[in-house]
């Protein structure tokens, strides 16, 4: 029997009985579209992530207080006992580096504002002019704090979107004095909302020079300080200056951590590269489920058939002839399930998308590779155990059966 | 030369514990061209021969031996070439595919075999010209006739020009006179030289052939082509 007419004698089989092949049909297609769509969510997750960190600012190295435990023994840590602050001296001296393009101390603690008869608690943020142009912050009325001698505490503040909406509401913010902490600031600039934001929310933050923070906070240091190198191939010499100039200063103690933005974004790249991969598996156990139904659906089938397979062997087909034809059926339908099931998933993906604009949900292509391969490889798997009953049917009490 | 010869032919069936002699010693030579009918009561195993004449069954001992070739020690696929090429089947209940149209029914053997598809369209024109189902191409069996849905499915049988037509009961289903136009068409084909050898319960129908088999209890009881027995049989 030639290809084609197998593949046209299949598919009027298929056709024949159109209530089954319309169910395995849908179950493959459910199988494969779970799988685009819930790689789409996994991988959509991961890029929301790492976009978001990329928002952060580029080329960021961290220095934080304290050593992490991956270095291994270090000598100098076990005569200490306790580590060095980081001062804004260190983060001044982290500015010398070659590779470093700017740098900014940041300190940070919660206090109250008010203005007006209204107060709330805020989020301060004590850094330098620097902090804006790191972060890549939008100013939307007023100024940014200004670039003026890091151990100068001008009492003036920039605020942000919510807090300035919810302290003045419809009046002018910029050039009013507020109360922080015990402290009378002048506000001199709002920021622009950004709706979102890793780790802090500028629309409820309060920025002021470091050195006031450090004063209402009554401490002198520092929370972190953000590096940013010269372009992204000195990431690496910025992170070890920034380290070495520490050190130096640190009576040679190495007492700080220093990390960089990539390797943050790895760590979150892999973790959710592998819940995207997880997801995915758990949604191709539905295609093995889909190929289980298959195979039930062709045993059916044979079952249906048995006159016409005796039939064919009485007009003269060989095994291998009715195997293929029956196999060909199977992989006929895990394949239309598994095309209709990717577009169902791609529509779906495209829905969610349209539903949260932020979320970039697209399927990754390994995973509509994958999702496909085995939408087929199962099909065919589960067909061969119908077909090789077919082929194996003795033609005599087949064709008795009609 | 016979077209088919059988030779101390066995055919065994185990029921159970009980055991069925379908067949038993049976020799039995049929020339090229001629028509022969298979009679007996039901039981007397006469479906067993015609199955194991067109090869879909293998005897338990014996030999036979269709165009001077041992056929039972074939490989199934060589046996499955020799159904396509030499032996043409027609049943009682027709066996035709439901959801294929009479054209398609009778191309079925032609695909199976692989022959291209120009070649198959005109042969299966020759062949709705000849069995008077031009207007009947596109029609799926439920929309035909007995008479029709067994014409077609000796078409089928005759397309791929086999030595042989083995027919079982080919009227058992057709009202008297559908059933003679039936038989009338198969005499037709074996006027035209191929061997016909139709199982039959119908007495008035079975004397129409020219040689007549008596089948009972797996035992050839008589061939109409041989000498009455010397020692006949009681009874008959
Ligand atoms: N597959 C089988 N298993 C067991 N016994 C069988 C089988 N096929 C046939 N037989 C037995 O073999 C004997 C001959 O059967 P066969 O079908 O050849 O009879 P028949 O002459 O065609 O009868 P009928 O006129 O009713 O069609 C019967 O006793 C039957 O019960
Ligand atoms: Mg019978």
């Amino acid at each position: 029997m030639k290809f084609v007419d197998t593949l046209h004698f299949a598919r009027h089989a298929a056709t024949g009985y159109p209530l089954r092949t319309a169910l395995s049909i849908l179950a493959m297609a459910i199988g494969v579209a779970s799988v685009v769509v819930l790689t789409a969510l996994g991988d959509g997750a991961r890029r929301y992530v790492v976009d978001q960190f990329s928002s952060l600012g580029s080329n960021l190295v961290i220095v934080l207080p304290g050593r992490s435990g991956t270095g291994g023994f270090n000598p100098a840590n076990a005569i200490t006992s306790t580590p060095r602050d980081l001062t804004i001296g260190d983060a001044a001296a982290i500015q010398r580096g070659s590779a470093v393009r700017r740098t900014t101390p940041v300190t940070v603690g919660t206090s109250e504002i008010s203005f007006g008869g209204r107060l709330r608690e805020v989020m301060i943020a004590g850094t330098t002019a620097e902090y804006v142009l790191i972060r890549n912050f939008d100013i939307a009325q007023g100024r940014f704090l200004p670039d003026d001698d890091w151990n100068r505490g001008a009492p003036i503040a920039v605020i942000g979107a919510k807090v300035r909406e919810e302290l003045f509401g419809a009046t002018p913010a910029v050039g009013q004095l507020v109360r922080l902490g015990d402290r009378r600031v002048r506000v001199i600039g709002v920021l622009k909302a950004s709706g979102s934001g890793m780790g802090m929310n500028t629309d409820e933050l309060v920025l002021v020079p470091v050195a006031l923070a450090q004063a209402i906070f009554n401490t002198n240091t520092l929370f972190r300080i953000l590096v940013e190198a010269r372009n992204r191939e000195s990431i690496p010499a910025a992170k070890a200056q920034a380290l070495d100039i520490v050190k130096q200063r640190h009576n040679g103690e190495e007492d700080v951590t220093v990390i960089t933005q990539d390797a943050i974004l790895a760590t979150f790249d892999r973790l959710l590269g592998a819940l995207t991969l997880a997801v995915g598996g758990i949604a191709a156990i539905s295609l093995a489920v889909a190929g289980i139904l298959v195979m039930n659906v062709m045993l059916v089938a044979v079952a249906q058939r048995t006159g016409e397979i005796g039939l064919l062997k009485a007009l003269g087909a060989p095994a291998h002839t009715i195997r293929n034809a029956f196999l060909c059926e199977a992989a006929m339908l895990s394949a239309t399930g598994a095309i209709i099931g990717y577009f169902l998933g791609v529509l779906g993906a495209a829905l969610i998308r349209y539903a949260y604009p932020v979320f970039p949900a697209y399927p990754p292509s390994w995973a509509v590779v994958a999702g496909l391969g085995t939408a087929l490889a199962t099909g065919l798997l589960f067909g061969v155990m119908p077909a090789r009953r077919a082929a194996s049917l003795d033609p005599v009490e087949a064709l008795m059966k009609h | 030369m016979p077209l088919i010869e059988l030779k101390g032919i066995e055919r065994v069936f185990h029921l159970g514990d009980s055991t069925v002699h379908a067949l038993a010693g049976l020799d039995l030579a049929i020339e090229p061209g001629e028509y022969v009918a298979v009679m007996g009561p039901s039981g007397s195993g006469k479906s067993t021969l015609l199955n194991l004449l067109g090869l879909l069954d293998r005897p338990n001992a014996g030999t036979y031996h269709l165009e001077e070739r041992d056929v039972t020690t074939l490989t199934p696929n060589e046996q499955a070439r020799v159904r396509s090429e030499r032996i043409g089947f027609v049943f009682q209940s027709f066996h035709l595919v439901p959801r294929l149209t009479a054209a398609e029914n009778i191309a079925l053997p032609m695909i199976l075999s692989g022959l291209p598809a120009s070649e198959r369209k005109s042969r299966v024109e020759q062949a709705l010209a000849n069995f008077g189902l031009e207007n009947r191409a596109g029609h799926r069996p439920d929309q035909l006739s007995g008479g029709q849905r067994q014409r077609v499915a000796i078409a089928r049988a005759t397309i791929m020009q086999p030595a042989m037509l083995l027919a079982d009961e080919p009227t058992g289903n057709l009202d008297r006179h559908t059933g003679e136009e039936v038989m009338a068409l198969l005499e037709s084909l074996n006027q035209n030289g191929v061997t016909l050898i139709v199982v039959t319960h119908d007495q008035v129908l079975g004397a129409r052939a020219r040689r007549q088999l008596a089948m009972e209890d797996g035992h050839l009881k008589h061939d109409s082509s041989l000498p009455p027995s010397p020692f006949p049989l009681p009874g008959q």
